[in-house]
């Protein structure tokens, strides 16, 4: 009797906390910081420099978010966070956003109870192996010991498409990319299977590239993209349209260098509609009306960042493949800004 | 053969000291006697002498060929190789350029350089106010420094406004006001009292006053976030966090155990079997996977807090079997004269069972936190960058991919100096303690 | 003469909850209860709360599930089409199989460190205390992590082996390969095996349990003819010879089976990208073995150390005096003294193996801390229920050692008057 007439109080007071729990967008202005996941560490997605500035194409999205809601790209608090840590942090509120090359599925976006915003990178599985073992097929991989970082949806890739060829493998087990480089580079490993952007990263940072070779299958698909919780769509609409803002500045031809010329007003609706001069979509977010401006401002378009990050003349040496523009034959497709 | 002094057959004058044989005296008697004493001793010895031969013949050359002015793995490499410091297996020599590159982000992980005096003060701060807890010949008045000194360590690390450390601390003197206002009835509402009245200060007045005192009077540091803390630096803060906060909680949960108040003992002893029967990773996990789960929607806090509470509770349980001991050990004799002098429960503890009690538990508790300042590696299981982490992230820079005997040998080393300083401290503390009782 | 009792008789009042000392402890007890019960209410609601929140509910049925993920090691049968609950069995087998090797050599490590640190030899006893002194300092994480660097970076790759002039050859006759990948040894294996007996969750090879009952029924039986000897020895003052019977019974039976069931070594030999055959003792179980081991063997070399010091140095000039030799002296005389002051803090330091076994994710090793609390955990998102699960394993496991130890304990200890 006593016992449930305590629970009864103490579940008013805990909802009466939980309703004066504002919306995130309320939480990061008041904080005056975005509490951004990244990886601990994947060289052009996202790694601190030697200042300790993080870096990298994850970074710059959340930099972007950071510039469209606060006015200030430097305004992230970077939390770093191992495959295994970032649902729940996630999940508990601790960070705003997760940045942290994520594939986009069915029962994280559903079970889970997370909402992916959309896709920054298009990404799929892939094997690296030493030139001198001669395997030019995953197919060959038969008997070979694999590294393989946990936690990942690469574990369970793995697993099928070895099972589907009939073929039997020696999972090593490893927490992080920097470990599974380690392995891999010693030969404890035969091969070493992420996406293969982070294969392309990881060859990058080899001393030696030319002596590895990325096999050319690529086992699953994995579209990579920021997400938030589930539940607070006003949030999730911004960091949606932060992502799209960019993508669509590199179509539309809004770069971070003529960004003065295009908030002075152009002869394109969109771009004026983009850029605040015309239209309310700002207001419509919730935000101020050169949101879109500030976040293009803080690194550049969709390309730039991908350019300066992982793009061809970068050490990561990625090709912009299935990461174009829609109109340059690849998936980048923004919605209309209307 | 000249003189005659009749048959005398006492000599009259010693014979010379004769030299012992050279098999006893000086370094030929003690090697007989400490290397060749028998078959066992000798096999034992040439082992030894083998594998210290090979120790120094395998890592000497490598020692000596140290390169320290190196920007990264390829340039150190460049460097053996132009020495001439070559072996079957490429270049062979130490490149402690990973060290000189990267010590500062060993020791205070992503702390902003600019502020690093602000750990080292406080870094030295902790060893004075260290000092009158750990050596007897300090004034006795240190002893105020070292009760101000977490407010201020507090501050200096985290920084912000200085409010906000002072409040907490006010927090302590409403607790002691409550006190002394409810001293005149029972010690049991005086104990409640002083326990609820800083709580309701601590969760319900401590922001306001601190947010209204900040606005008039903003004195203050820079705010440093805890995600830019790492290294050597979160691995003190968390040690000495753990096990200040553990030795006040260690002795409660002593005296529960011995109680004779069945309830209490149970959950003492629930709660002591139950962290020394489950790994420190498995706490560490529900700090960061489920104490969300267990505190109202919507509270959020600080990911080193929450390791530092988590740290705290497991070494409370270990504490308190190590304070356990230490009044098992009291003879019968102590507790009967205390009670014969009338003093009540708490009285007694103070005066006459914890002053022995902790006495014969302090090379035990030193060893508990030795054992803590290792176990707060265990940290990097859950993201925080302690030197283990740190040094996986070096290891995966372009720059540096490839090393790590002289990334574990540093970080090795500084934990061997530490923890072999305090077990050193602890036997010094055995020796004190054993002349007191002769 | 009229006693007063002190005990005031008068009737029962409700400030003698707070005053008097009889009734006082129930006033806390019930406090302390109530505070419990508050505290344990607010946690569940919480957690119920939190869970609502998130669209979870608290159900173990995601055990039943298809794991989907590989683990290396498999004692046991398992495929990644397995359920989740037996990826968490083969999780807890990895556990006991390290916690049971680690013990075992971790022991014998310390036994000889701790007597050879306090041997006359000058230069033995320095060389012990530099091992026990760099192993105690450091943490075993990082112990942990050099010996699987020492695996990866030192040890030659199957490749090295391949080739007309090979960088790397099998040591012991060409049994034994050492790569980078782990430790192929020669496996037992039988032409006429009697199979497995497969009881699902344990499958033991019936070979092993055949071998080791003949084994253990050849020491009971020398034992006896030992015990028979002895009897007419005393009866008759003659001691009849059994040396060669003893070893007839000892290894005989042994012997015999083995032949009727074939035995052969099973040699590993390089096949494709790794060796085939064998047993293979992956890296990461050496380097969380030999981590383990050498750390902990330290902290055992101390505690044999402080047992052989308490035992009075009466004892052992006692043995001098009636001419035993040292090495007799430490092994009759000092060491079962010893024991009953070595025995309980040996119990803490195998319970701290079994616990810091959990640090295997650090080298990829398939633990149950790396199998139900790391990727069952991660794939299914259901923290709450793998921690609970995992921390009560964890929980059984510590309570299943120190009560058989203590049972140990209680059997060697002094019987005292």
């Amino acid at each position: 009797m006593k016992k449930s007439v305590f629970l009864g109080t103490l579940t008013v007071a805990g909802l009466a906390a939980g309703m004066a729990a504002a919306g995130t967008l309320e939480d990061v202005q008041e904080r005056g910081t975005l509490n951004c996941g990244v990886s601990t560490g994947v060289n052009g997605f996202s790694a601190p420099d030697a200042n300790g500035v993080w870096q990298g194409f994850d970074v710059a999205i959340c930099r972007a978010v950071a510039a469209a809601v606060l006015d200030d790209p430097m305004a992230v608090n970077f939390v770093p966070t191992t495959g295994q840590t970032r649902f729940t942090a996630l999940a508990s509120g601790e960070i705003d956003m997760l940045a942290r090359n994520t594939t986009w599925t069915l029962s994280r976006d559903v079970d889970l109870g997370f909402t992916f915003v959309g896709v920054n990178y298009y990404d799929g599985q892939g094997f690296i192996t030493n030139r001198e073992l001669g395997v030019s097929s995953a197919t060959e991989l038969d008997g070979a010991t694999v590294c393989i970082q946990t936690g990942t949806t690469t574990e369970l890739n793995l697993a099928d498409f070895f099972r589907a060829n009939n073929m039997t493998y020696e999972p090593v087990p490893i927490e992080t990319n920097a470990e599974a480089q380690q392995q891999y580079l010693a030969g404890a490993c035969d091969t070493y299977t992420t996406d293969a952007s982070g294969l392309a990263a990881t060859r990058a940072s080899f001393s030696a590239p030319g002596d590895h070779v990325i096999l050319p299958e690529i086992i699953s698909k994995e579209p990579l993209g920021p997400l938030v919780r589930q539940g607070d769509d006003e949030w999730a609409d911004i960091v949606r349209w932060t992502l799209n803002a960019l993508v669509a500045a590199e179509e539309l031809g809004i770069t971070s260098t003529n960004l003065d010329q295009m908030t002075a007003g152009t002869d394109n609706p969109e771009i004026n509609r983009m850029m605040g001069t015309e239209g309310s979509l700002g207001e419509m977010l919730g935000l101020e009306a050169d949101w879109a401006v500030r976040a293009i401002a803080a690194s550049g378009n969709y390309g730039e960042i991908f350019a300066a990050n992982i793009g061809e003349q970068t050490p990561v040496g990625l090709a912009r493949g299935l990461n174009a523009q829609w109109t340059q034959g690849g998936l980048m497709y923004a919605p209309p800004f209307r | 053969m000249e003189e005659h002094h009749g048959l005398n057959y006492v000599r009259t004058e010693m014979l010379g000291e004769q030299a012992p044989p050279v098999s006893e005296v000086g370094a030929v008697r003690w090697v007989r006697e400490n290397l060749f004493s028998g078959w066992v001793n000798t096999i034992l010895t040439v082992i030894s002498l083998a594998v210290i031969a090979w120790a120094v013949m395998a890592i000497g050359p490598w020692l000596l060929n140290s390169v320290w002015e190196a920007e990264s793995l390829a340039q150190c490499r460049e460097i053996l190789a132009a020495a001439g410091a070559v072996n079957e297996h490429g270049t062979f020599g130490a490149c402690w350029g990973v060290i000189n590159d990267r010590w500062h982000q060993l020791l205070f992980g992503f702390y902003p350089p600019e502020l690093y005096w602000r750990p080292i003060l406080a870094f030295v701060l902790m060893l004075v106010a260290l000092a009158p807890v750990l050596f007897p010949n300090v004034p006795r008045k240190w002893l105020f420094f070292s009760v101000a000194y977490p407010f201020i360590g507090f501050f200096l690390l985290w920084g912000g406004t200085v409010w906000l450390p002072l409040m907490i601390a006010a927090g302590f003197v409403v607790g002691y006001i409550a006190a002394r206002l409810t001293s005149g009835y029972s010690t049991l509402i005086t104990s409640a009292a002083a326990i609820i009245a800083p709580l309701i200060w601590w969760f319900y007045l401590m922001g306001p006053v601190t947010e209204a005192l900040h606005s008039m009077i903003p004195i203050g540091l820079e705010a440093v976030q805890s995600n830019d803390f790492g290294g050597f630096m979160l691995s003190i803060i968390i040690g000495v966090t753990g096990i200040v906060l553990s030795l006040p909680l260690g002795i409660l949960l002593a005296l529960g155990r011995q109680s004779n108040m069945p309830l209490i003992k149970t959950i003492c002893v629930v709660f002591i079997e139950f962290v020394r029967g489950v790994p420190l990773i498995t706490l560490l996990f529900t700090a960061s996977l489920l104490l969300n789960y267990f505190l109202p929607p919507g509270t959020n806090f600080d990911l080193i807090l929450r390791v530092i509470i988590m740290v705290t509770l497991f070494a409370t349980a270990y504490m308190a079997e190590v304070i356990r001991g230490g009044l098992a050990a009291l003879p019968n004799g102590q507790y009967e004269a205390a009670d014969a002098l009338g003093l009540d429960y708490w009285k007694a503890q103070r005066l006459i069972i914890m002053p022995q009690a902790l006495k014969i538990s302090i090379p035990g508790i030193v060893n508990t936190f030795i054992g803590l300042f290792k176990d707060t590696t265990l940290v990097v299981f859950i993201g925080l960058l302690d030197p283990i982490g740190l040094s996986s992230a070096i290891r995966a820079s372009s720059d540096w991919q490839g090393i790590y005997w002289e990334l574990f040998i540093f970080i090795g080393a500084i934990f061997w100096i530490f923890c072999f300083g305090m077990s050193r401290y602890s036997m010094y503390l055995e020796r004190r303690l054993k002349t007191d009782h002769r | 003469m009229a006693m007063d009792s002190g005990a005031p008789t008068g009737s029962f009042r409700l400030s003698m909850l707070l005053y008097d000392t009889r009734y006082r402890s129930y006033t806390i007890q019930i406090f302390a209860l109530f505070l419990l019960m508050l505290g344990a209410a607010w946690l569940v609601d919480n957690t119920i709360r939190n869970l609502a929140a998130l669209g979870k509910d608290f159900s173990f049925s995601f055990l039943w599930n298809v794991s989907g993920y590989d683990i290396s090691q498999r004692p046991i049968e398992y495929s990644s089409t397995s359920t989740h609950a037996r990826a968490a069995w083969v999780g807890l087998l990895n556990t006991l199989i390290l916690a049971v090797m680690a013990c075992v050599t971790a022991t014998v490590l310390g036994v000889i460190a701790g007597v050879l640190r306090l041997s006359n030899n000058w230069i033995i006893g320095r060389l012990m205390t530099i091992y026990i002194e760099t192993f105690r300092n450091i943490p075993a994480l990082l112990w942990i992590v050099v010996f699987g660097a020492i695996m990866a970076e030192s040890m030659p790759a199957p490749r090295d082996f391949r080739g007309d002039t090979p960088e790397a050859t099998m040591q012991v006759f060409d049994s034994v390969a050492i790569t980078n990948r782990g430790v192929y040894i020669p496996a037992p294996q039988f032409e006429r095996s009697l199979g497995t007996l497969d009881l699902g969750f344990v499958a033991p090879s019936l070979d092993a349990i055949a071998f080791i009952l003949v084994v253990v029924l050849s020491i009971w039986a020398n034992k006896r003819l030992i015990a028979h000897a002895t009897k007419v020895q005393n009866a008759t003052g003659v001691r009849p010879k059994t040396w060669w019977k003893s070893i007839l019974i000892l290894f005989g039976p042994a012997i015999v089976l083995l032949v009727a069931l074939g035995f052969y070594l099973d040699y590993p030999a390089l096949a494709g990208f790794n060796f085939r055959g064998g047993i293979h003792m992956r890296s990461s179980l050496i380097a969380m073995w030999l981590g383990l081991s050498f750390y902990t063997g330290a902290f055992i070399a101390e505690v044999v150390r402080g047992g052989i010091m308490a035992i009075s140095k009466g004892q052992s000039e006692a043995a001098a005096a009636l001419g035993i030799q040292p090495g007799k002296t430490m092994r009759l005389v000092i060491l079962p003294q010893a024991m009953r002051v070595i025995i309980p803090p040996m119990i803490s330091q195998y319970l701290n193996i079994t616990k810091n076994t959990s640090l295997g994710l650090a080298v990829g090793y398939m633990d149950l801390r790396s199998t139900l609390g790391g990727i069952t955990i991660n794939q299914t998102g259901r923290e709450l229920e793998g921690m609970g699960l995992m921390m009560l394993i964890y929980l059984l496991l510590s309570l299943l050692i120190s009560s058989a130890m203590n049972l140990y304990n209680n059997r060697v200890k002094l019987r005292e008057r």
